[in-house]
This record gives structure tokens, sequence and C-alpha cells, in this order.
């Protein structure tokens, strides 16, 4: 299993957002992509999930070119996304949420109670609010909907768009604490994040993109040692 | 502690429907649609309807603004979108109707099926390149579908143009029913049984996987196709099952009327059916089967104040609306509220 991008261009109408980027994302890794408002983080990550059009390039997931393959159909590949601003149904319950996850599989039946056990025991608090509708939860929670739904696809790869938009610093720290958890259960991470000190922490190796481009690629460790790293991305003597 | 609101009618039905037992619903079921069947008769009553015949007012507007709203209620209320040219699949369903039944010597019946495949079938020549569109943008496709139907029917020969087509056959009699024009008795029962039959296929669609996928779609598009459901597909499929019941209403609506000319299909009858809906509560049955009743009857109770009538009609409206934004039983919101029923996890 690999997920890589060749080349990659996406327009907008006439304009043109991703310009070319080249990203590999190995088995059992977590990538990062990093960047400013505008960069094209999200417009990569929805162009893989099949939310956005390739205009040329290819997306090659499994040895096999993806780019024509309806998004729904990306589903059943193994590619599952949490999507940005946590995009969960809010007015069904999170228990419906999470079997919402499941809509596609065949045999969902028999894989329902097993997978809603694995997302209950990453996030408790959904146990917790299991019959309460998704739009009353808090931000927090919201985004363990949005990752426990969209794990429950089984996915191969797990493609997070800025799982730590608007949440309270502890939240953020337990929200990565969970997705190395995932990780660790072998399934491949590609994370778009502004917070780049928390996302390079968790990363193996990361990519910075930069008005549709990529700028840099490197391992993850090494970009948070970076002196024009750390100055455009995480503010002078960032720790936290 | 329970707080009774006496305006929550919605609310006060479902228990009541959710506190019986079987034999007890079936009662209930039975009960309510043998009373239903049973108000053709109350034309003596002060439900009589001035002016117009009372029995037929109950086919038309009535009966056929009902099943209408039902199908429109399938794409605007479950799944979201918003289509302003319904009228356009009732008018291929009256037209089959009297194209068919002035020249094939088959009869209503017969023709039904024809109706609401021909319905279907625009409904799917529309649905496929314009259901990528979303919101406004498919609002106006919609809009400009329903004019070009008419426009058709307007400007053709084979459709007699503005004269329209007469004579169209009366349906025949089923047993010792008969069907008659100045006794529309056995009219009203057939859309009873035609809306039922609507009802029973909205109810069980809902609780099934295209429910659930309409429903997904309508909170949010795009986190239902990241989901695995094929939005287009089920955004078709809905499209489609709405257009059917368009046509059967207009398949029974033509042989009702015996006549039928392009002036009856203006966007007028899209808009108002899409005001029943909203008025009695959009994407709840119960509410479209009573804003339909009430905007259908409404007007023809109180045609003794002749001119004076659209403007209480339309006030009623804007009043309404007012108090009840979601319509007179709305849908439950459950963004809004904790869900109390329990869920075994």
């Amino acid at each position: 299993m690999r997920l890589e991008i060749k080349d990659l261009h996406v327009h907008y109408g006439k304009i043109e957002a991703i310009k070319g980027i080249s990203v590999i994302v190995n088995e059992g890794e977590i990538v990062t992509l990093i960047g400013a408002n505008g960069a094209g983080k999200t417009t990569t990550l929805k162009t893989i999930s099949g939310l956005r059009k390739v205009s040329s390039g290819a997306i090659i997931f499994d040895g096999q070119d993806i780019s024509n393959v309806p998004a729904h159909e990306r589903v059943d590949l193994g590619i599952s996304q949490a999507p940005e601003g946590r995009g969960i149904f809010p007015g069904m319950t999170v228990l419906e949420n999470l079997e919402m996850g499941k809509f596609h599989r065949k045999n969902r039946k028999a894989e329902m109670s097993e997978d809603l056990d694995k997302v209950y025991t990453l996030f408790p608090r959904l146990k917790e609010r299991v019959a309460q509708a998704g739009g009353t939860l808090s931000g927090g929670e919201q985004q363990m909907l949005a990752i426990g739904r969209a794990l429950m696809s089984r996915p191969k790869v797990l493609l997070l768009d800025e799982p730590s938009m608007g949440l309270a610093p502890q939240m953020i720290a337990n929200i990565f604490r969970i997705i190395t958890e995932i990780n660790k259960t072998g399934v491949t991470i590609l994370l778009v994040e502004q917070n780049a000190q928390q996302a390079l922490q968790r990363a193996h190796r990361a990519y910075i993109l930069e008005t549709g481009n990529v700028v840099k690629e490197a391992k993850a460790s090494d970009l948070l040692n970076d002196p024009a790293v750390r100055e455009a991305y995480l503010g002078t003597g960032a720790h936290s | 502690m329970k707080i009774r609101n006496y305006w929550n009618l919605r609310d006060w039905g479902a228990n009541l429907w959710e506190g019986a037992n079987r034999p007890k619903r079936v009662a209930i079921a039975l009960g309510s649609i043998f009373l239903v069947g049973l108000l053709p008769f109350a034309g003596a009553s002060f439900l009589a309807t001035p002016i117009a015949a009372y029995d037929a007012v109950l086919v038309y507007p009535v009966g056929v603004f009902v099943l209408m709203a039902l199908g429109l209620n399938i794409v605007v209320g479950k799944s979201g979108m918003l289509d302003l040219g319904y009228v356009a699949f009732f008018a291929i369903g009256a037209y089959t109707m009297a194209l068919m039944g002035t020249h094939t010597g088959l009869n209503t019946w017969e023709i039904m099926p024809f109706g609401i495949g021909f319905a279907m079938l625009a409904g799917v020549l529309l649905g496929l390149p314009t259901l990528r569109l979303r919101g406004d943008y498919l609002a106006i496709v919609t809009l400009g579908f329903g004019e070009i139907v008419r426009l058709v029917v307007l400007n053709s020969t084979w459709s007699k143009g503005p004269n329209g087509i007469a004579n169209i056959p009366m349906p025949p009699d089923i047993g010792p029913l008969k069907f008659k024009l100045d006794d529309q008795k056995v009219f009203f029962w057939v859309v009873v049984t035609m809306i039922l039959l609507t009802i029973w296929m909205i109810r069980r669609l809902s609780v099934r996987r295209p429910g659930r996928a309409w429903e997904a779609i309508r909170q949010d598009e795009d986190a239902a196709e990241l989901m695995g459901v094929p939005t287009l597909k089920y955004k078709i499929w809905s499209f489609t099952l709405g257009a059917a019941v368009g046509g059967a209403a207009g398949v029974l609506y033509a042989s009702k009327n015996l006549f039928i000319a392009p002036e009856m299909f203006t966007l007028n009858v899209s808009i108002l059916i899409l005001s029943c809906v909203v008025f009695g509560g959009i994407g709840n049955i119960w509410g479209v089967v009573v804003g339909a009743t009430i905007l259908g009857y409404l007007p023809d109770r109180i045609r003794f104040i002749s001119d004076a009538r659209l403007l209480v009609f339309g006030t009623v409206l804007v009043v309404v609306m007012n108090f009840r934004p979601d319509g007179l039983l709305p849908r439950k919101k459950r963004e809004k509220a904790i869900v109390k029923k329990e869920v075994n996890a």
C-alpha cells in the first residue's frame, strides 16, 4: 500500500490552486502537509478523496491510478477522510453518524459492533454521547466523531483535514495523541495542519506547501529543528 | 417535568402512536382511513364549500395537492433539493392520459403505468445532467424545465396547443363503484388510496438505505459522498420517485377533469405545491398532508368573498409562517435537541 501523488494540478475555474505537487505516503507512515492559509492543503486532500477533480497529474493508490474513480468508490479502496470543519451530520445521533461511516461496506452488519467498540475504545466520550445529536456536541467531540466515523470504513489511509481547528490546547494534544494511536494500529495517515508544531512532532515526514507548490520535503524531526521553518511556521523560539 | 405545548400536535401524535401496541395502531390507522373516507358525505356541514361542488373540491384541489405535495416532499424535504418545476411531471402525466386516452382506447388504469413511466423517464433525463448542481442553481434549472414542458405543449400540434385536449375518458367503473361527474366520491376514494400508497412507499424507504442516504445528502452532501454514498444516484432516485408521484397525480387529474390545457400547468402550480410543503412542515409526511389539505381547501371554502379571497389566502400564509416558521407540523429538529430515545449500542 502506497499513496503517490504525481505532478498534481487542480483548478477552481480558471484559477490554479495546485500547481504540480508530488507527494508520497508510504504504508504505516504519518505524513503531514503544513502551510499557511491558501497554500492548497485542503484542496490536495479533497482531490485525493475525490471531492475535487484532477486537472492533470495522477493519484496512484496501491499501484492503480484512481484520478477518475468517483469519491464514493474511493472509500471502498480504503481511503477515508475526516472532512475539514468536522463535517459530521448534525441531525443524526452519534451512533447514526458512526453507522453512516459503514454505509458502503458489504458486510456492514457483521462488522458493526466490533468496529463501534474500536471507536468507543479510542473515544470513550463518544460512547457516553451515543444517543445525542451530532450538532449538540462540543467542537472537540465533533472532531472525535468525524475521525471515528472515518475509521468505521476500515481505511488503509486516513485523511485528516485540520483536526486541531478551533479546539482548546488540551483537546488538541488529546486528538494528536489519538492520531498516533490510530497510526500504531496500522492505519496510514495523511494529515493536513496549520498547527505545525503538533503536526511535526507526531509525523514521520512532512511537506511544506506554499501557494500550490511543495517548497520543502523532509523528515518531520529535521523540519522541527530547521531555523527557516521555525521562523516561518513555528514562530521563533516556539516551545509548547 | 413535562412541558405541555398545545401547539405541538406533532409530538402529541408521535406519542400517541409510539405508546400504542400493534392492534391499537391498526385500529388507529383503519379508523382514521375510515373517517377520511367518510369526508365526501360531510357536504352539508360547516365544511361545505359555497359555489364549488364540495366533493369535487375534495378531489381537486385537495386530494391532488396532497398527492403532489407528498411527491415533492421526497425531493425537497427528504433529500433537500429545491425543485421549482414540479408541475412538469404533473403535466407529463396529464398529457399522457389525455393523448393515450383519446387515441388508443386504453383506460385510465392501463394508462397509469405509462404516465408514471414517462414522468420518471423525464425525471431521469432532467436529473442526470442537472443534479450535479446544488441549491439555487438547481432551482433555476428545474424552474426552466417546468416552463419548457408547458411551452412545448402550448406550441405543438399533437397537443392541440392552447386549445387543450377535450373528451378525455373517465376511468372505468370498479365493480359497483361508478365514476360520475356530478358525484365524485369514487374519485376521492381513488385519490385517498393513491395517497396511502405514496405514504406507505415513503415510510418504507425512509427507514431503509435510501432514507439514510437522502438524510445524509440533505445534511452534508460532501460528507455523504465521503461515506461512500453514491450521491448522484440517490439524488436521481429521489427526483424520479417524486416525478412518479407527480405523474400519477397528473393521470388522475386529466381523467377526472376530462379536459386539459397548457394554462393549467403554469409555474404557479409548482409554487403552490411547494407552499403546501413548506406551510405544512417540510420533511414531515403528516405536516405536508395537513398543509396541502388546508391550502387546497381554503380558497374554495372562502370563495364567497370572491376577489378578496386571494388576499385572505395570502394573509393566512403570512400570519401562519410568522408564528410557525417551520410549518404547522415541523419535522423533529434534532440538531438542537438531545435525542431521548434509548439506543442499544
